[in-house]
């Protein structure tokens, strides 16, 4: 099953990554809970603050998290960014991974990399590459 | 009066499904032996070496027992217990 996400947002999602650069970036895109579209960004603060891994202010993240409910939304896709690798589910990144309903969006701001955009499914430790459906 | 359980999608299939749950108790603690006695297998997602595992966060009401204390947070009754998990990876 592909993400499908607005333009703007995928957008936005890439400037967060390279304001945040060389930190990991992390945020959510919401969608309506009826559509599938992940169209609103909401930029989360990386409390680990390194290079290497990243993780939600847990405090935060449950203010998002029910806010997105009062509002009617899903959170579509869960991203982060990597910084020095390609956009691949790290092992770490595998072994959180606990949002079987959500999309992995992951963004290399690495010089090298071949494929800054992919996104992903995790499931039971199994990582699937999905495509990426950009909207108007 | 009860303590109700937010439950994620992660784990559902652990509640039959259920996204709200209810259990009983008077810690974090106490109400996830109880949750463990209604839905085997759900206290070792939840806690690992006797501390909340590092891959989820648990709160009372607004407060991430991390921060309090921890499993041995009291809880009453008409509390809220959610569980999400933790967004962190490399």
């Amino acid at each position: 099953m592909a993400l499908h996400i607005k333009r703007r947002a995928l957008e936005q999602v890439l400037a967060h990554a390279r304001r945040d650069h060389p930190i990991e970036t992390c945020g959510i895109v919401a969608s309506s809970l009826a559509g599938q579209v992940a169209t609103r960004v909401v930029p989360m603060r990386n409390q680990a603050a390194s290079t290497t891994f990243f993780q939600f202010d847990s405090r935060e993240q449950l203010q998002v998290f029910r806010s997105l409910e009062e509002r009617n939304e899903f959170h579509q896709a869960i991203y982060h960014s990597h910084t020095a690798s390609e956009a691949y589910p790290s092992q770490d990144d595998v072994e959180y991974a606990g949002y079987p309903e959500a999309h992995h969006l992951i963004v290399s701001t690495w010089e090298r990399t071949k494929e800054p955009v992919r996104s992903f499914r995790v499931l039971h430790g199994k990582v699937i590459e999905e495509s990426i459906s950009i909207l108007e | 009066m009860s303590i109700s359980v937010i439950v994620p999608t992660l784990l559902r299939p652990l509640t039959n499904g259920e996204k709200r749950v209810s259990t009983h108790g008077n810690s974090v603690a106490e109400a996830i032996d109880n949750l463990e006695r209604q839905f085997p297998g759900i206290k070792a997602r939840l806690v690992n070496a006797e501390q909340v595992h590092r891959f989820v966060n648990i709160y009372v009401n607004e407060d991430d027992i991390r921060f309090a204390d921890g499993l041995n947070t009291p809880i009453k009754a008409g509390d809220s217990l959610t569980v999400l998990p933790a967004v962190a990876g490399g």
